[in-house]
């Protein structure tokens, strides 16, 4: 048997967080994940967690696993020793057990304006873009919003208001796409915006699909640092 | 950003409030904001969470020098075998190109030739290359790229995380929603002038899906409740391709690229089920580009023959990428190795994936015209929620991102249009509903839930008989009755999933009771559905959808509606001659 | 509603390696900082006391420490691309340690 040790928060009895232990079957297969939808319908069911597609996509499972921040479908119990602690994800207020409030990431992501900005009328084909041009941006287009990289994030567990790894990637992803004709200066280079950003690197780390938040910054560091300078100069 | 809280959550009537939040609704949502209207998505999960997020092979759109909108045509409705209603396909197909070329406007990171062109691919029963694909992530960067532009749109609004339980509908005509704010628990009444159910489908009905936990048939079940027929529900989709425990799905796109399916001997076992010759190249409809249906009917055989290997968790065949090579792999199908190498601890370059048929999409849904309109008034369907039927008795693979932007964008137009002129629906108190509490004293949720899967897993597999689907309606109906009874441990209220759980169940036994009791109507066999004990197609008999009404005592009564046909009169259909 | 909201944990960078590597980093900068103020002091044609060396050791190693990282860093911030093909880091961190090294030597042959 494996022990999880969860995180329980029950708005409204619960003053702050208590860990429960719950046991469950050794299965070589089993993400963390399995073992707390195995605790979910056969043990507790009052354990609350968000979870959808199983297979890292939908950004839906991240959580705490002993301390660090992780999708639990692609988080194997085979591969901890010991009592395995789950907890929600740090940095965000709990709703409640392992779920935790993820609105301000959405005000976050529309303040960048993560759309294609194009003036004029739309051809009837597409606009051409060759597969180096798509490279440039491709790897920031690859964020699942799971928000693992704001929770390994000391500035922004420090200060909410930062504008963040996810959301700063996601500009920068239309940003650097050829076919983008937007100017998001205004948003990005505060001190909330990658000003705000102290270059830690455990975004980068912690994301589970490779996508270098913490590049995307320091790159437009240097964008708006020689556009303060030279403010005709796009890079 | 929208106030949460008792009584109306949005103090006023929206025009078009919009369930569900994957490719269907948020293109339905960008194309009511674009006439002008305002509009509400409301989804039980943040929209990028939803299972568009999933799909990984690909989008059909015809482009390419030498394709023409007929050959779509006619290998969407052969490989429907001949049940999609044409007038649609015939629609769908000369929308479709239109749509894929709106999502490279609005950014979608489409894989691109050195040229930068848009590239397309092969893909199983296309006899041209039209699958239009962003890598293998094509769904994640189709809904992700929706999801953002929608942001730009001050006439779209959102309720995120909030679960519809059921219809209001006056006169046969809708009026909105009552739905519970999950965060609070707080049950509300939205009021609209049309309402549009884009909640996808509901493969979560079987045990092994490639389907996500929230895939529980939502709005198929709402409209079915509410007066509106269920279309087609015997025809579900099994994927050949799935991977054994997780059910994860290997793309479709692995086969266009070259892969082979070889049994426990190596031997590449379609040529034995009438789909052709091995060649090393892939060739358009033939061997492993055929259809789904066939493919994972061609399983069974080798089953039969016991040339497959057990593992664990059941039977498998195996897919050998091997010979594609390392560099092919990454480049085109990189998500495939990274879910091989996270979930089943083996390298595609070098290793054999194991792999079996797995539960993947349902061609039945909520009876809808080419608008997306339902019998019910102002109220529309699009995406897996519903049935045009552009898919017939087979989906072929590509066809279901395009058909949901088609008939989003043509729903949330129509449904814009209706609600120019509908009367505003008067905001009044609505009688609360009894939510499942804690008070029952029956059984857990996920164990009847398990045993809803087995039941339809036994009876209404890839071949199905009579006797197993007559055993079946007991079943359920049976385990309809214990489900009032079920027991909850949680009855609080701010995010209780064990909850909104047991109404999902609620929504998956209606509409399992549906398939089970279309299935039994129809005596023929007809792609997705083979009947053991009718083994032969019946144009005679069946050439007609399944209309699934709810009777007066709850279990559907089911009928039938003939298919629209154009220029296409049934034919055989041939792979691989 | 209630949301539990930790409270601000003044212990983070303990938690983790890598958070303390990045404090330590972020502290080399006095380090820094006390090497310029000396360079100054030096440049006056002011002596420097005997006693000061073991403070300097500590200085020139925080600057060493402060310039590796900070060079092994570059990569981040500087993505070029020639054609599609993206430079590979090792040559971006080379290319920035042989400015180093330039400079260094230039500054050498200047003040020597």
């Amino acid at each position: 048997m494996t022990v999880l040790e969860v995180s329980r928060y029950r708005p409204g009895i619960d003053a702050e967080p208590v860990f429960q232990r719950y046991e469950v079957p050794d299965n070589d297969d089993w993400a963390v994940l399995d073992g707390l939808n195995y605790v979910k319908d056969s043990v507790d069911g009052t354990l609350s967690f968000r979870w959808s597609c199983r297979m890292g996509i939908c950004g839906s499972c991240g959580m705490t696993v002993n301390g660090e921040p992780r999708l639990t479908c692609g988080t194997f119990l085979a591969d901890y020793d010991g009592v395995v602690r789950v907890e929600p994800l740090h940095g965000f207020p709990v709703i409640r057990d392992l779920v935790v409030d993820i609105e301000p990431f959405l005000e976050k992501l529309s303040s960048v304006s993560p759309w294609l900005i194009r003036s004029g009328e739309d051809p009837a084909s597409e606009f051409a873009q060759t597969p180096a041009q798509l490279e440039a941006y491709k790897q920031y287009s690859m964020c699942i919003n799971c928000m693992l990289c704001y929770s390994a994030c000391p500035v922004y567990v420090l200060d909410p208001d930062f504008l963040g790894p996810a959301a700063i990637a996601l500009a920068q992803r239309y940003n650097l796409d050829s076919r983008d004709e937007g100017d998001r200066f205004d948003v990005l280079s505060t001190d909330e915006g990658v000003w705000g950003c102290t270059f830690v690197g455990e975004c980068t780390s912690a994301c589970p699909k490779h996508v270098d938040p913490a590049e995307a910054i320091q790159r437009y560091k240097l964008t708006a640092a020689v556009r303060s300078v030279l403010p005709w100069v796009r890079l | 950003m929208v106030a949460r809280g008792a009584g109306d959550p949005l103090g006023r009537v929206v025009d078009v409030l919009i369930v569900g939040g994957g490719a269907a609704g948020l293109r339905a949502a960008i194309a009511v904001a674009e006439a002008g209207l305002e509009c509400t998505v409301l989804s039980k999960v943040y929209p990028m969470r939803s299972h568009t997020v999933s799909a990984e092979g690909g989008a059909a759109g015809v482009i390419g020098v030498g394709d023409t909108l007929d050959e779509h045509a006619y290998d969407t409705i052969s490989g429907g075998d001949w049940l999609c209603d044409q007038d649609a396909v015939e629609m769908f197909v000369r929308e479709a190109p239109r749509e894929l070329i709106q999502l490279e406007h609005w950014g979608c990171p489409w894989s691109r030739e050195p040229d930068g062109r848009v590239a397309v691919r092969p893909f199983g029963g296309m006899r041209q290359l039209r699958t239009w694909f962003a890598a293998d992530k094509t769904g994640f960067h189709l809904l992700h790229t929706l999801f953002q532009t929608t942001l730009k749109y001050p006439q779209i609004s959102r309720l995120d995380e909030w679960y519809v339980t059921r219809l209001l509908v006056e006169d046969g005509r809708i009026e909105g929603v009552v739905a519970i704010d999950i965060k609070t628990g707080e049950t509300a009444a939205v009021w609209a002038k049309a309402v549009i159910l884009a909640t996808g489908g509901g493969g979560k009905v079987f045990p092994f899906t490639t389907n996500a936990a929230i895939k529980t048939g939502d709005g198929m079940a709402l409209a079915y409740r509410a007066g509106a027929p269920l279309k087609d529900m015997e025809f579900v989709q099994y994927h050949p391709t799935g991977l054994p425990f997780t059910g994860i799905l290997i793309t479709e796109a692995a086969r266009a690229e070259g892969g082979w399916l070889v049994n426990k001997d190596g031997y590449r076992y379609l040529q034995d089920y009438d789909l052709g010759v091995p060649t090393d190249k892939p060739k358009l409809r033939s061997m492993e580009l055929g259809p789904r249906d066939r493919l994972s009917q061609a399983f069974v055989g080798e089953l039969d023959k016991g040339r497959t290997v057990e593992t664990p968790y059941g039977h498998v065949t195996f897919l050998d990428l091997r010979h594609l090579g390392e560099e092919r792999i990454e480049a085109r199908i990189p998500f495939v190795r990274e879910l091989c190498r996270s979930y089943q601890k083996l390298d595609p370059v070098t290793d054999l994936i194991p792999v079996r048929p797995v539960v993947h999409y349902m061609m039945g849904g909520v009876h809808t015209d080419i608008d997306g309109a339902t019998p019910i008034a102002g109220l529309y369907a699009a995406g897996e929620t519903a049935c045009v039927s552009i898919n017939g008795a087979n989906r072929l693979g590509s066809n279901s991102l395009p058909e949901c932007l088609v008939f989003g964008a043509r729903a949330g137009l129509a449904a814009a249009e209706y609600a120019g002129t509908a009367a505003k629906p008067a905001a009044r108190a609505v009688p609360d509903e009894p939510l499942p509490d804690g008070s029952g004293s029956g059984e857990r949720i996920a164990d009847l839930r398990t045993e809803m899967q087995r039941t339809l897993e036994d009876a209404a597999g890839i071949y199905r008989t009579g006797d197993d689907l007559e055993k079946a309606v007991g079943s359920l109906r049976d385990l309809r009755e214990r489900a009032k009874k079920a027991k909850l441990d949680d009855s609080s209220t701010s995010f209780n999933t064990e909850r909104i759980n047991a109404l999902e169940l609620g929504c998956m036994l209606d509409i399992a009771e549906t398939i089970v009791a279309s299935a039994l109507n129809r005596e023929e066999s007809r792609g997705a559905h083979q009947r053991s004990d009718f083994p032969k197609r019946d144009d005679e008999g069946f050439l007609a959808h399944s209309l699934a009404h709810q009777g007066p005592d709850g279990s559907p009564v089911v009928s039938l509606l003939p298919v629209t046909i154009t220029r296409w009169p049934p034919g055989e259909r041939v792979y691989g001659r | 509603m209630t949301y539990y909201t930790p409270p601000v944990d003044r212990l983070w960078w303990t938690r983790r390696r890598s958070y303390f590597v990045f404090v330590l980093r972020e502290f080399t900068s006095v380090g820094v900082a006390w090497s310029a103020l000396l360079l100054v002091y030096a440049a006056k044609g002011n002596e420097i006391p005997v006693w000061l060396v073991p403070i300097n050791l500590i200085a020139l190693a925080a600057c060493v420490f402060h310039a590796i990282t900070f060079l092994s860093l570059a990569p981040k911030a500087t993505v070029v691309r020639l054609d599609g093909w993206r430079v590979p880091d090792y040559m971006i961190v080379g290319g920035n340690y042989g400015l180093w090294l330039f400079a260094s030597l230039v500054l050498a042959w200047v003040v020597l």
